[in-house]
């Protein structure tokens, strides 16, 4: 019974989409509409499990003293810097007592981390320095008049420090991790373009024509740049459209076996 | 031979390269008139309800002017008019009534008075709306005529689509009498042309769109292929699949973790649970976990997705239930990372790099991080077995991995896996589909190139 | 092992090293690399110069941090060409941290529309960009297919108010903008899948001019929908940005990131080569020695 009810779900709502998109009428719509709204629902609770998880795993680390236990602080106090910081903004041009605040609600969730790991007299140690931190936080938070928290607006987004974090700390570290990339596709290609036979011999000559297509110091430079759109509009198009119909019809296939029951893979019935 | 395909092949890049032909567009200027004279009106002026849509819209059609590209060639654009009851302004004020009460909400808070006003607009807002099929009916009294759009000269039809929300300054009525005009236009806007009216029309949605037919039967015949194939494979009859070495490396690749006592790390990719290969993937997975709990080796997934980690702890949970051993099972097998695909990138490489895997398998929707995944992989020393259906990912998995399903493959891996006689059944339906898609395009090749566009109209789809 | 078995199976570092160094010569080093332009970024640009000022563009700045390098100068050479040719831009952002780099590029461009400039020979006034009349930025909100679904109907179903927490009905520009149909087409500048979305959900649905910005890797993918007129131009990584910058006659990042892009892909040919050099030596070295025993 358990997984009759899914499965009942996934071929009602599965047959409604494909109902709906024949049905253009408002009616239709509204139900779709309604089901749309409810994947956003349904996602947000995800979210917050998911950051559930995240906390589980963090701390299990700090706590079994994991390979890099160390960087789960990193992470924990990441996640929730960004949260405050995002809800916060402040009124004037002085920031006030705002980061004593920032660093008690960090000194808060630090504390409760040890309570985890604690055992006896400690255990009510951090709990107390939990209570009292949290206590002068709330008090910072009541009295400072400096800045305010916006839950319901979008006031916190003009957060200097929210948005400082961001282009300073973030865009940083995942334009390096992008540009990684850069490398990996050289070792890579190195490796790869190999002319073992006729095949790859093809390969690599379109590869070398592609790649010098802008390469202007070289004889028949425009050739190459003509050759290399060609490449691409012809040959290419042709195998992707190829790949592209496969892709399509096993889409609709999987999609089919999903809503008519025959797969159960996602619901651990392989 | 060799030589001759490769020489074939740069004839064909030669060739390739010198048939493109750059086109140059012509511009059409239109000269200007210095004394302008009224032009003539559009003819054959015709409103009708937009098919195959929601309603809320209204399609109007018109032959040009006899001075739009010819005659006088005065015609600069074309106004088109519909009659709007008075009622429509009070509408237009009640709404922005309703805006700057919004505007305070927004500055001073969720307010009791503020929402009192709001709700007794609401109700004033909605009365007036049930008014307005009668205001329309009264045509030509009470009201006016409104522009509603413009077109260039040279267009023979307009659009004139509303908002289906009620409260939206673009809100147009269904089953309301609309009355409707065009003016040709001249520079001077002063001089122009009005065609005869066209009303009474009404817009209403419909309940089917005829646009869609050739999807439809295209689903049919899909479903009935694979409910046949299904059935006759059900009835016992043998049905032969190509072996696929990306699967059979899995069972391999989970034994040798086993052996080296290392655990196996599983990666669904950045996929939604929307994505089929996500879906896929999950099939994939139960297998692979049903077989970790037999073997008890360590399973890790790291999810990128929240709604994905749910999925794939029920399905990780189930499996280790089927496998008979529920206690081995750890909640924190699946978890979740993070949103930001780099970041992400970042902490599954760490696992990697600290955990030393046995296996990775990568099983789902990847984008940038398959090659830095799969070479940090390569790097550590493990198996890899990939499988995408994202093609510009492919080549990455085929040079970092050493096993990689391509595209649809991706998708029969549950079929191959189970070996069950209904999946099979679905696989050789995906076939035949195949085949007469091949067959279409071959036949609409020959047809397009004899100038037969009938046959490839018939497969064309409305939006 | 000999020098060809070298060749053959060099250690990746090797190639990471020689690579970086390349790629910093060339940074510091400055000189010009000439840019040939393909047809497919031209008609984007022809796209853009050739609309009335006043019309709407909606540029959906769908890319995360991590392909600032190649895509924010597609954006800076798009949206300078559209402020300068007075037309008036809506912006969304629907990956995740989209909206930090689309702040970012609004910032500024808006300063370097400030000073007067000429392009093209033709003189453009420096002016003050106003949020609101030359552009309204509505924002992110999850789940991109719904929000290219939902602003399709109309832009105040996903996003009532814009990033800033305007509503839509104040905003001057906004007035009368119900959905892509008053827009005068879509460009979408994305790294990752909201690509599929904007072609499937949007430009399918809807039948909205789309264009598209995309990284280098993806590029190959997306030229199906260029043959199926559903999309009419792509710009393909930072050589795409490069050539809308030609285009524009306005040299900024992309081009003088060319010039390293320019020799990193010497290199990777080079050891290409190389190994190749090594593979053919090794083959005919086993060939010989067979023949000899």
């Amino acid at each position: 019974m358990k997984r009759q009810i899914p499965f009942a779900l996934v071929f009602i709502f599965g047959f409604f989409t494909i109902f709906q998109y024949f049905v253009p009428h408002e009616s239709s719509e509204w139900v779709y509409e309604f089901l749309l709204d409810w994947i956003l629902i349904i996602g947000i609770f995800a979210l917050a499990l998911g950051i559930w998880s995240l906390w589980r795993v963090s701390i299990d680390k700090i706590n079994n003293r994991r390979p890099n236990w160390g960087y789960s602080y990193v992470t924990l106090a990441g996640l929730f810097l960004m949260i405050i910081f995002g809800f916060t903004a402040k009124n004037g041009d002085s920031w006030g007592y705002y980061f004593p605040f920032v660093i008690a609600v960090l000194l808060v969730i630090i504390m409760l981390i040890q309570t985890i790991k604690a055992k006896g007299q400690s255990k009510i140690l951090y709990i107390g320095l939990a209570l009292l931190f949290l206590i002068i936080s709330i008090l910072i938070g009541y009295f400072d008049k400096s800045w305010s928290i916006h839950f319901s607006t979008s006031e916190g987004l003009k957060n200097t420090m929210f948005q400082d974090f961001f282009d300073y700390i973030l865009i940083p570290i995942l334009s390096t991790m992008f540009s990684l990339l850069a490398f990996f596709i050289a070792s890579a290609a190195y490796r790869a373009f190999r002319a073992r036979n006729v095949l790859a011999t093809i390969l690599l000559v379109a590869a070398l024509i592609v790649m010098l297509r802008f390469n202007f110091y070289l004889p028949g430079a425009e050739y190459f740049a003509r050759t290399s759109t060609w490449l691409m509009n012809v040959p290419n198009l042709a195998a992707n459209r190829a790949i592209v119909i496969g892709i399509g019809l096993g889409v609709v296939a999987t999609a089919l076996k999903v809503i008519l029951g025959i797969e159960r893979g996602y619901m651990g019935k392989g | 031979m060799n030589l001759k395909l490769i020489v074939i092949f740069l004839l064909m890049l030669c060739l390739g390269s010198f048939a493109l032909a750059e086109t140059n567009t012509v511009n059409k200027d239109s000269t200007a008139v210095d004394s302008i004279a009224p032009p003539a009106p559009v003819t054959m002026f015709k409103a009708f309800d937009t098919p195959n849509d929601h309603g809320h819209s209204i399609t109007l059609n018109w032959q040009l002017s006899a001075d739009d590209g010819a005659g006088q060639n005065s015609v600069l654009q074309y106004q088109i008019y519909r009659w709007v009851p008075y009622l429509m302004d009070s509408l237009t004020t009640l709404r922005k009534a309703m805006t700057t009460v919004k505007e305070e909400e927004i500055k001073r808070g969720h307010e009791k008075v503020l929402k009192k006003e709001m709700r007794s607009l609401k109700k004033e807002y909605n009365a007036v709306l049930k008014e307005l099929p009668s205001a329309h009916k009264a045509y030509p009294n009470n009201g006016y005529w409104k522009e509603v759009g413009k077109v260039p000269a040279g267009t023979k039809s307009y659009k004139n689509t509303g908002s289906k929300e009620k409260e939206s300054q673009d809100y147009l009525p269904d089953l309301t009498d609309f009355y409707y005009r065009v003016d040709a236009v001249t520079k001077d806007s002063t001089v122009r042309a009005s065609s005869k009216v066209f009303g009474p029309v009404q817009c209403s949605g419909q309940w089917f769109n005829t646009g869609r037919i050739p999807v439809l039967v295209a689903v049919i015949l899909f479903t009935f292929l694979t409910i046949y194939f299904v059935e006759k494979a059900k009835n016992g009859a043998k049905l032969y699949v190509r072996p696929l070495s990306g699967i059979e490396a899995v069972d391999d690749a989970i034994g040798r973790a086993t052996e080296m006592g290392r655990p196996i790390l599983y990666i669904l990719g950045l996929g939604s649970v929307a994505d089929i290969a996500t879906i896929a993937s999950f099939t994939i997975l139960s297998r692979v976990a049903k077989q970790v709990a037999e073997y008890q080796t360590e399973l890790l997934v790291p999810t990128y997705d929240p709604l994905v980690m749910a999925v794939a702890q029920e399905v990780v949970k189930s499996a280790y239930l089927d496998a008979g051993r529920p206690d081995d099972y750890k909640e924190d097998t699946v978890h979740f990372v993070t949103q930001s695909q780099f970041a992400y990138v970042a902490a599954v490489n760490g696992i990697m790099l600290r955990e030393l895997p046995a296996t990775n398998i990568y099983m789902g929707v990847f984008f940038a991080e398959s090659l830095i995944l799969a070479e940090t992989g390569a790097l550590a020393g493990s198996i890899q077995i990939a499988g995408t259906d994202q093609i510009a990912q492919i080549p990455f998995f085929i040079v970092a991995c050493d096993y990689t399903l391509i595209g649809e493959e991706l998708y029969a891996a549950s079929a191959y896996l189970g070996r069950e006689p209904l999946l099979l059944g679905s696989l050789k339906a995906q076939d035949y589909a195949k085949a007469l898609v091949i067959i279409l395009a071959i036949i609409g090749l020959i047809m397009s190139n004899f100038g037969w566009t009938q046959f490839t109209d018939l497969f064309k789809v409305a939006n | 092992m000999n020098i060809f078995d070298k060749m053959m199976r060099l250690d990746r570092r090797w190639i990471f090293l020689f690579l970086i160094i390349v790629c910093v010569v060339t940074y510091i080093i400055p000189f010009k690399v000439p840019i040939h332009v393909v047809p497919e970024v031209r008609s984007i640009y022809d796209f853009i110069d050739t609309l009335e000022p006043g019309k709407i563009v909606l540029i959906a700045i769908d890319y995360d941090p991590n392909n600032l390098a190649e895509l924010q100068p597609m954006t800076f050479a798009i949206v300078e060409h559209c402020w300068r040719r007075k037309i008036k831009i809506i912006f969304t952002a629907l990956s995740q941290n989209g909206p930090g780099m689309a702040e970012q590029a609004i910032r500024d461009i808006s300063d370097s529309m400030k000073v007067d400039k000429t392009y093209n020979g033709k003189f453009y006034k420096g002016r003050e960009i106003k949020n609101g009349i030359d552009y309204t930025f509505l924002g992110y909100k999850p789940y991109y297919g719904l929000v290219i679904l939902g602003m399709g109907q109309d832009f105040r179903l996903p996003f009532p108010t814009d990033y800033y927490g305007t509503p839509l009905d104040s905003i001057p520009m906004m007035k009368g903008v119900l959905n892509y149909d008053q827009t005068a087409g879509v460009i979408d500048i994305s790294g990752g899948s909201i690509t599929d979305a904007w072609i499937n959900y949007g430009q399918g649905r809807f039948n909205f001019p789309l264009a598209l910005g995309l990284t280098g890797v993806m590029t190959a993918q997306y030229y199906p929908y260029l043959g199926s007129g559903q999309i009419f131009g792509i710009m393909g990584g930072l050589l795409g940005a490069a050539e809308y910058e030609k285009l524009a006659d306005n040299p900024g990042r992309a081009m003088g990131g060319m010039r390293i892009q320019l020799y990193a892909h010497m290199v990777i040919i080079l050891f290409i080569v190389m190994g190749n050099v090594g593979f053919f030596m090794n083959k005919r070295k086993k060939k010989l020695r067979e023949k000899g025993i």
